[in-house]
Formats: structure tokens, sequence, C-alpha cells
């Protein structure tokens, strides 16, 4: 006996149409951020539109807005069809969706305000976090709900990946959001230095792998199937290639601190693993690649499977690459340029772009039920897609290599040859008004692709509830043979296996932690590193606001081409009060590890009213809002007394004449500029980003 | 360097889940068959599509 149900169209739909928004605004913002890089005046003179504030909204806004709304469209649309089943509960779906636009857009509204906790790609603050994870939850009871109610036995590979991606980002996400708040929009990290750094990066790669990969591999292995209308080649490789995937990837996070304070065997760590992982990542690329077989004729024709094709190559591309970027020797060139970025927008552009595009151009017409507007639109798109991909990449891969190998060319006398760090970026400015040009060419065809699915659903009319039906699954299930204990628990309760499997992990968290709250830490310590002085940590707060996190590192390499340019490399005892890590992942200036002492307080001022007056040629921007705006000292006690929680040994008491100790520094450094004929009060923000900037590096310093 | 205590022990929570999950895939049998299901997805719009026509028509 077949029941008859109806599949859920209108949330597949609305899914779509956020990622559209969100995507074309996540890219433009992108677009402005790219742009800043060789013309700083289009920050429009605004605190909210400078690229330290707005690079975190586009990371963001691409990330999570437009690659979120798309993986939810996909495996809304897909697992229903795989479990022949309605998604559990219109309602948990309605709340999913708006719940999900709602943190976006509080996303849009709290970055540019500088709201940020400066952890990459975990920047929102608290609040949000938490409704990220009400809302992960939420997505995770419907798919589960769904699960459970289906009329198909067998769970086919795709809704595999979507299972880890869900349990895999719910760990990521709690464990990177461990903060204890000050106020409303503002928290620090419980681990300072080295370790939150190890834990920033160990969310920071999985979120890649969880949220940028296992489920769009999931949704090539339904889609491109469907589109090429042929089985997937191997369903053996798919399952074998899933398990492998998701047990390597967990440890590979570590090769982002290659060279850093972190201890030398957890580098070593990240390294092996991530070479492992070219072995699943290329199994899940010739899977799809080889399921064209026999179909080429049909990419010769089809945009749709076009963009498959280009997204599977940049993944194959991305996935041998970053292995290689993993081995010490290539990132110590690498590290801190634009390869990086060249390679990450390989994969984004690439592999997460082209499939979403790919699914769209599938899928709008099918829920719409009318043929797609324009065949030769989506084939335009294409084609500037794919050289906005080439425009992109190519010139940022030639600055990579450029200015990498330029920080670390000496004379024959063993003198540094550039060591003016101004002198590598101007080479390479060229380079990216290029990538903004490809950046822009991507953007067009995703406008293109805008009007002609606008077009597509004008003609067509959305088949909200489609009809399907499929026989129910026998409710007495036989067990036989050796799966008769386990599977019958695991087969008729995944909700109960799902929720044990959850207390599993928050008690072995729980355990997992409670050593780490009360023994003292093993990292050495160095005597002279002394906690920041409330003035320098209101500095670093406006530090952390201001995003100068996205291009100036903190560490300094052990290489003697880093030593001769920014002083004594960095030790792991340096950071034991940094709550967050500042460490950094891209040099678009100079490291400021041991920037304390070396130029004047004068200097400093001049340099943030317009930095290029001190160096011509350079592309920050003036941050003359500093100056104006007086620096607010009524969080002072709180921070005080939340830093002491975390274990920064500030006296007990000293939050009570932490402001007059405040003031008192300020009129000092306020004082010394008066002596270079600089005129500003000392309740400026100005003087604590120079107090903290002075400060930096400074405790180790041979004096 | 306490953290990567919790690190390693979140990850090897994760690996555990995915271990018991993975057996249970072995043992329930998902991976008996590695023909059809491949093939079968392709196959489960074409009752659709006929159901369609005929709420159209009902509709009309």
């Amino acid at each position: 006996m077949t029941e008859k149900f109806y599949y859920d169209n209108k949330i597949v739909r609305n899914f779509a149409v956020a990622t559209i928004v969100w995507g074309i605004i996540g890219m433009t913002v992108g677009l402005l951020a790219a742009m800043q890089l060789f013309k700083p005046e289009l920050n429009m003179g605004s605190q909210y539109t400078t690229f330290g504030r707005i690079r975190p909204l586009h990371t963001n806004a691409v990330i999570f807005a437009f690659v979120g709304n798309a993986i939810f469209m996909g495996v809304y649309y897909s697992l229903q069809r795989l479990l022949k089943a309605r998604m559990f509960s219109d309602m948990l779906s309605k709340i999913h969706f708006w719940g999900w636009q709602l943190i976006i857009v509080s996303a849009v509204i709290t970055l540019p305000l500088g709201f940020t906790s400066s952890h990459e790609y975990a920047e929102l603050e608290w609040p949000i976090d938490i409704a990220i994870t009400v809302i992960w939850v939420v997505f995770g009871i419907n798919m589960f709900g769904t699960i459970i109610k289906r009329r198909e036995q067998h769970m086919y590979v795709a809704i595999w990946f979507y299972i880890a991606t869900f349990v895999t980002v719910a760990v990521l996400h709690i464990v990177n959001s461990f903060q204890l708040p000050i106020s409303l929009f503002k928290s620090y990290y419980l681990y300072a230095g080295v370790q939150d750094a190890l834990v920033q990066w160990w969310y920071g790669h999985n979120a890649v792998a969880f949220f940028l990969t296992t489920p769009y591999l999931g949704m090539m292995y339904y889609f491109l199937p469907k589109m090429a209308n042929r089985p997937v080649y191997s369903y053996k490789l798919s399952i074998l290639h899933f398990w492998s995937l998701i047990f390597i990837y967990i440890w590979a996070g570590p090769h982002h601190l290659l060279y850093t304070s972190l201890p030398s065997w957890a580098q070593s760590l990240g390294v092996v693993f991530s070479i492992m992982l070219i072995a699943p990542s290329w199994g899940g690329m010739i899977n799809g690649l080889l399921t064209l077989r026999g179909a080429w004729d049909k990419v010769r024709e089809d945009a749709t499977l076009k963009f498959m094709v280009v997204g599977l190559t940049a993944y194959g591309m991305a996935t041998f690459e970053g292995p290689m970027l993993a081995l010490k020797q290539i990132n110590a060139i690498a590290h801190y340029t634009d390869w990086i970025v060249a390679h990450v927008h390989v994969g984004a552009l690439g592999w997460n772009g082209f499939l979403t595009f790919g699914i769209l151009y599938w899928l709008i017409p099918r829920i719409y039920r009318t043929p797609l507007y324009s065949k030769k639109l989506a084939a335009f798109h294409f084609w500037i897609g794919t050289l906005g991909i080439i425009f992109y990449a190519v010139p940022l891969y030639f600055a990579g290599f450029t200015q990498g190998l330029m920080w670390k060319q000496f004379t024959e006398d063993g003198m540094l040859k550039y060591p003016n760090f101004l002198e590598t970026l101007l080479q390479i400015i060229p380079m990216y008004v290029l990538r903004a040009v490809g950046g822009a060419m991507y953007l067009i065809g995703v406008i293109v692709m805008t009007y002609n699915i606008i077009k597509t659903t004008r003609a067509g009319k959305l088949l909200a509830n489609e009809p399907a039906e499929a026989q129910p699954l026998s409710k007495t299930y036989e067990a036989v043979g050796s799966d008769r204990k386990i599977h019958r628990i695991l087969e008729r309760k995944p909700m109960v296996f799902m929720v044990l499997s959850l207390i599993v992990i928050l008690i072995g968290g729980m355990i997992e932690m409670m050593p780490t709250f009360t023994i003292k830490s093993n990292i050495p310590t160095i005597s002279s590193v002394k906690p920041y002085s409330p003035l320098e940590l209101q500095g670093r707060d406006l530090y952390i606001r201001e995003g100068c996190v996205s291009c100036h590192s903190q560490m300094i390499r052990p290489f003697r081409s880093e030593t001769e340019r920014y002083g004594e490399y960095s030790k792991a005892g340096e950071f034991v009060y940094d709550h967050p890590f500042l460490w950094g992942s891209k040099r678009i200036g100079p490291d400021l590890a041991r920037e304390g002492d070396k130029y004047s307080n004068a200097w400093h001022f001049n340099h943030l009213l317009d930095p290029q007056t001190m160096s011509p040629g350079s592309i920050m921007p003036p941050y003359e809002w500093l100056i104006n705006q007086k620096l607010d000292t009524t969080t002072t006690i709180a921070k005080i007394n939340a830093m002491r929680t975390l274990g920064v040994p500030y006296e007990l008491g000293f939050e009570h004449k932490a402001n007059s100790h405040l003031n008192n520094q300020a009129k000092e450094i306020a004082a010394d500029l008066r002596k270079s004929n600089v005129h500003v009060q000392s309740d400026k923000e100005i003087i604590a980003i120079i107090a903290y900037l002075q400060r930096l590096g400074t405790d180790i310093k041979a004096k | 360097m306490n953290m990567i205590y919790l690190l390693i022990g979140c990850s090897i929570l994760l690996a555990l889940m995915f271990l018991l999950a993975f057996f249970w895939m072995i043992k329930s049998g998902q991976n008996d068959d590695t023909f059809t299901p491949a093939v079968r997805i392709l196959f489960d719009d074409e009752i659709a599509e006929k159901e369609i026509q005929i709420s159209d028509e009902d509709h009309a």
C-alpha cells in the first residue's frame, strides 16, 4: 500500500532566494574591500565601511549567508526526495529559515559597528553565537525528524554527509564560542594566546571542512547524478571517501599555525593529517568527474553541467594545493601572503560558488515547472564566471609568490634587500587591481544569473507542494543475524541516539575541560611578561574593533628574514594574557609583534591620522575618528574583573584604581605628544591605541 | 597547552560517534547493496510528474 504525500518546495524556494540575495550582497562587499586595497579612499571616509570592519562582513556573508542558505536549499530539496518524506515539521522549517536570516541581518548590523570577537569566521559576538546554536539545533531536529519518518530504508550517501555536517559544526561552533561576556556586545575568550590560537584554527579549518566541503559533497552526490541522469561512478568509493574524509579532516587545523609559537609536535600532527587528506578529497572529485563518463556530450551543451565540472575541478585543485601549503617549506613562503587568499577563493568561487549556480539553474526550473528562461545567458554566466576566477586567482598567486620571496630576499652583504615593507606591497598593487577586475566579472555573472532566474520564475508557477507517493517502512522490522541489538536501538530511535550522543559529548567535554580550569597551564611563563595596563587593555579592544588584525599579524616566525625585519621571534609565553590572541593570518601591512618603542608617540599619531604622510604610498586608511571619539572608560572595571576571572593576575581591588591609572597613563602620552607639537585631549581613543601599540612586544625586548 | 586535551578529546569523541555510526551502517546492511541506491535516486521524479498532471487536470 503506497502513501501519498507532498514535498515542500516553498522552503527550498525561500532558501534559494536568500542564497541569491545574500550572495550578491556578500560579493559586493568583497569587491568593495578588494578595491580599498588599491584605493583606500573607497572606505568613503567612514569607520563603518573601512576594510578592517567590512572584511569580516564579507567573509561571514559569503560563508554563512550565501553558502549557508545554499546548503539549506540543497539539503531541504534532496533530503525530502532521498527519504521519500516531507520535512519533519513545516513550522521548524520556517523557524529555521527566518531565524537564519535574522542571524545574518544581526551580523550585517554588528560587524560594521565593530562588535567582533576577532576570531576569523567566528567574529559574531556571544548573543548571536547563542542564536546560531539554537537555529542549528532546530535544523538538526528537522533533519533527524525527517530521517525518522522516512519511507526509504537505505540512507543515500548524501544524507551521511549532511549528518556529519550537522554534528561536527555543532561541536566546533560551541567549543569556539567559550567566551566570558562583559556586556551585551563584548566578551573575552576563555583561553589566551597560543591556546586560543589552537582552538580558533581547529574551528577555522573545520569550518572549511564541514561547512564548505561536506555539505557540498553531499549535494554533489545528489544533484550531479540527477543532472547527468546517470548513477554516481562508484557508490562504494563514495562511502569509502566519506568515512575517511570525516575521520581525517578534524586533525588538520594546526597547519594554519606552522612556524608560530605552537608546539612543534602539534604542528607536525596537522601536517601529517593534511597530507593524508589528498586521498579522500580526490576520491570525491574523481567520483564526481567519472560520473559524467559517457555524458561529456551533455557537458558541451549544458551550462549547468559545465558549472559542476569546473566546480569539481576547482575542488580538486584546492584540495591538492591545501596539503602542499601545509608542508612547512612551502608554508614558510606562502603564509601571510596573497597566495592563501587565492587558494581559498579557488575553493570558494569555484567549488562553492559554481556548484551553487549549477544547482540553482537545475532546481529553479523544476520547482517552477518551466524551462530555464535563457540557456545563452546561463552559458554567458559560466564563461564570465570562469574568466572571473582566473582573473581573480592568477594575479593573486603572482602577488603571493612575489611578496613572499621579496620578504625573504637578502643582499650579498646579508642585509634585507627590501627592508621597507611598503616596497614589497607597492610591487603587487597592480595585482590587486586585476583581482578586483576578476571579482567584478564574477559578480556580473551572478547578476546575470539573477535576471535569468527571475525571468524563469515569472514564466512558471511555484509548485509549492509537490505530490509524491511511496510505500511506508514496515513498522515491525525483523532484525537478522548480528545486528539484532544495536541495530534495533539505533534504527528505531535515531532521535534518542542523537540526544544520547550529544550528552556524551557534553560530559566528555566537561571532563576534558575540568583539568584546564584547575591545573596551571604548562606554557613556559616569562617573568617579565606582565598584564596590560587598563589603558593598553582598552587600546587593545579598539585594535580588535577596528579589525587591525585583518592586515597586521603579531607573530614573528623564527626565520632570519623575519627577525631582521621585525625583531626577536615570538614566544608562546608572551601571549599568556592575550584574550583573544591577535596573531592574524595575513600581512597586508607589516607585523606589529615588536611595534612598541619602534617609533615615537607622535609618529603613531600622525600615522593614524593620515598614514600617507608617514609612509607615502601606504594603503592604510586614515583613522580620524580615533581622534574625535572619546574613549569609553565605563567598561574598564568590568574588563579588569573579567580578565582576572580568566586568570590574568590583576590585584584584588585594582579594578577601582584602574580608571585613575588609565587617566594618568593617558595624560603622560598626551603630554609627550604635546612636546612634539601634537595637541590632543588625553581622553580620546587614539591615546589608548597608541598606548597599546607602544606596549607590543616590549616585555621581552632587550633594552 | 591544556587546550589541546579538550580539542583532542572533542575530536576523538566525534571520531567515536562517527565510528558508532559506521558500525551501525555496516551492521544494518546499509552497505550490502552498493548498486541500486545510486540508480534508484534517478527515478523518484517520474511518479511525481504523473501526479502533478492529474492534480493539474483536477484543478482545471
